[in-house]
């Protein structure tokens, strides 16, 4: 249920409007005069939500340190119009000159769509597919979250006595099936015949069904468990309860469950974005296409837990020095999806890097669930 | 940790998932059953259903008590009623405009205040393991029963013999059915309205603190989902009967747990549409007690919907 709540910046906008169109004139003079840089960064949800926008608003927290620069924030921009609003707000009212929309659906047709406008501001886009024929001044990066969620199941692989693991997932985007098959690929690299089971809850948040979700997977005999939903806290806490291992996903949930939490898969942004900004005060440009994992500093592994055994933790380190160095690869052939097609041939491999895996539609051999 | 059970895992989930997710539908319709019964109805249960579990959570991390929680979530939910039943007692207030500004409040006083305690992990409220006599796990899981769950049976029994037998229920009833007949007998129609919607906010900031100190235990935006609406709706459904709002509750919950349950099982094609279990439920239940010829039977007859 959509909840509006009268926001600093709409406010400002209403208010604005009535001030008169002299005052929208003057505003981005008075702001940009000083030859500082406004960065605006907006959110879908709530920034503090133990999740992926708190992952980001940290980010934004590090680039409020940088002398010099002002960051505007805006959280729960819902991904329709709304954004287009609060992008040009910040532009015009604000001064900013360097955007941040964090959210997948704010990019086509919204960033698009307004970048043509405001040839002078940069518009940095996380999870979009930035293609040459987009305009210049957009920009899309992402982290390789996917190898950190691979060495989440190397973890779960060792831990799991009933070879069966469970993943809590919210909506069966080429993201969240590139999660589901490295956690299980991770699992299988210590045991093949591990299965994971899927639970799709349909929604970014949704605690009552993630909890029963949690509960679900425990029941049918899981016993290692992690989630790619905005706010993983309800299936972290429920799983563990239910006496499950569990990895964590965005951030370092281990405060929870410590004996029970044995790694997770967390973005780092506050590197990635202090990079951009003093890449933008030193005068250099952001490449349109950035995207980086372990090596670029872009993702991070919680601390491994007190549960990992000791071949574990081996199989752990060694994985992740060979992630480090660039060319460790996942997905390769022979790879068959859970309905027996083959999906990558026999010789084909593709690395991090390839853009093939940002179009992921499939569920690999050894998953329980459907994509739809 | 388990047995392999087969298909077994889903009317177990679904027992299970009746006794977790119940709870809430419970007290919230409880809840709305006293205020409707005499004669208002509060639509912004939803919002305090949500102050309620901000409320509770946050007592709760900072004094350490789960019960202080629940106490706390309790008395917010008194006010918001208090609220309610106050300025509809207002000449030409009409009630259903009222609760949907209080609902918004609610929510929104919640998200402010509740910021802070997103993260921060609170104690969570006992539960009695019934499933002691069983060697299975899952069974055990799924009787792990939560005391409110059983205040929950008791308050729906002592409603409903408060409604049909004791004076206090006589008088409830004479309020919602007729404000005339409740003045002759010499009765404050306004007052006795503001302390069952008081008493009704109560109850539904106790639903709202099994939300986030039991199941799922944690406070977030999302927590409700609407489950406070689904609530109010439900009255309707249990024909402002306490018992059958017990059932229907129960039916609620139990029918929210068949995603999942089948999901796991392996049957997972078109989830979307379990999901939707709950509802299409009602749907079916509402056509298959109409009736053409009657109007709807138990309702109070103050009620502004049926007047």
């Amino acid at each position: 249920m959509p909840h509006k709540i009268l926001s600093r910046r709409a406010f400002l906008r209403t208010s604005a409007g009535l001030a008169g169109a002299t005052a929208l004139g003057t505003l981005p003079m008075a702001a940009r005069a000083a030859g500082k840089l406004t960065v605006g960064f907006i959110y879908v949800g709530a920034k503090d939500d133990y999740g992926y926008n708190q992952s980001h608003a940290e980010g934004a927290a590090a680039v409020k340190k940088i002398p010099g620069v002002t960051v505007v924030e805006e959280e729960k921009v819902p991904e329709t119009v709304d954004v287009t609003k609060t992008m040009e707000s910040m532009i015009n009212f604000d001064g900013a000159t360097l955007l941040f929309p964090t959210s997948f659906g704010y990019f086509d047709p919204f960033i698009l769509g307004l970048a043509p406008k405001y040839k002078d501001v940069r518009f940095e886009h996380c999870g979009g597919l930035w293609t040459p024929k987009d305009p210049k001044n957009v920009g899309s990066y992402f982290g390789y979250i996917d190898m950190a969620v691979y060495l989440n199941g190397v973890c779960a692989g060792h831990a799991t006595k009933s070879k069966k693991i469970g993943f809590v997932a919210a909506k069966p985007i080429p993201q969240v099936l590139e999660n589901i098959n490295c956690f299980l690929l991770g699992a299988r690299s210590v045991d093949p015949t591990i299965t994971c089971q899927v639970i799709f809850t349909g929604e970014w948040s949704m605690p009552v069904k993630e909890a029963e979700a949690t509960n679900a997977l425990c029941d049918a005999g899981c016993d290692v468990i992690t989630a790619h939903v905005d706010g993983p806290k309800v299936v972290m806490q429920t799983a563990a309860g239910r006496g499950a291992f569990i990895c964590g996903y965005h951030a370092d949930q281990s405060a929870l469950a410590p004996e029970k939490y044995l790694t997770g898969a967390e973005w780092n942004w506050p590197k990635v974005y202090t990079g951009f900004v003093e890449e933008v005060l030193a005068g250099k440009e952001i490449p349109n296409f950035v995207r980086g994992g372990f090596k670029e500093g872009f993702v991070k592994m919680s601390p491994l837990g007190s549960a990992n055994s000791d071949a574990a933790r081996k199989q752990f380190e060694d994985v992740k020095a060979k992630i480090m160095t660039g060319d460790f690869v996942v997905f390769k052939g022979p790879l068959k999806d859970n309905k027996g097609n083959t999906v990558i041939p026999a010789g084909v491999s593709q690395p991090e890097t390839d853009v093939a895996l940002e179009k992921m539609n499939y569920l690999v051999e050894g998953v329980v669930g459907t994509t739809s | 940790m388990s047995t392999d059970i087969g298909a077994w895992a889903v009317p177990v989930a679904i027992l299970g998932g009746a006794i977790r997710v119940s709870t809430p539908f419970l007290f919230v319709s409880l809840g709305e059953v006293l205020t409707e019964r005499s004669g208002r109805i509060n639509l912004g249960l939803e919002g305090t259903l949500v102050f309620g579990a901000m409320s509770g959570y946050a007592v709760a991390y900072l004094s350490g008590s789960a019960w202080l929680g629940v106490l706390a979530a309790a008395l917010a939910g008194t006010l918001f009623g208090l609220l309610h039943g106050l300025i509809c007692s207002l000449p030409k207030v009409n009630d259903i405009a009222v609760g949907i500004s209080l609902m918004l409040l609610g929510t929104g006083l919640a998200f402010f205040f509740g910021t802070a305690f997103v993260q921060p992990v609170a104690p969570h409220l006992p539960s009695i393991p019934l499933g002691w006599w069983s060697d299975i796990p899952q069974l055990q899981a799924a009787l792990r029963v939560n005391v409110l769950f059983l205040i929950g049976i008791v308050l729906a029994l002592l409603l409903a013999w408060m409604l049909k037998t004791t004076r206090v229920g006589l008088i409830l009833r004479v309020v919602g059915d007729s404000t005339d007949a409740a003045r002759a007998m010499g009765l404050r129609p306004n007052l006795i309205r503001i302390a069952a919607t008081a008493t009704g906010g109560a109850f539904a900031g106790v639903g709202g603190a099994y939300l986030s100190l039991f199941y799922p235990g944690s406070w977030s935006e999302g927590i409700s989902s609407g489950q406070g609406l689904m609530a109010v709706a439900l009255v309707i459904f249990a024909r402002w009967d306490p018992i059958k709002a017990f059932w229907a509750a129960l039916l609620f919950g139990g029918a929210g747990a068949l995603g999942p349950a089948l999901q796991s099982v392996g049957i997972a094609k078109g989830y979307y549409l379990y999901y939707a279990a709950p509802y299409v439920l009602t749907l079916g239940v509402l056509i298959a007690t109409s009736s053409p010829n009657r109007a709807t039977t138990g309702a109070p007859g103050e009620l502004s919907i049926t007047k």
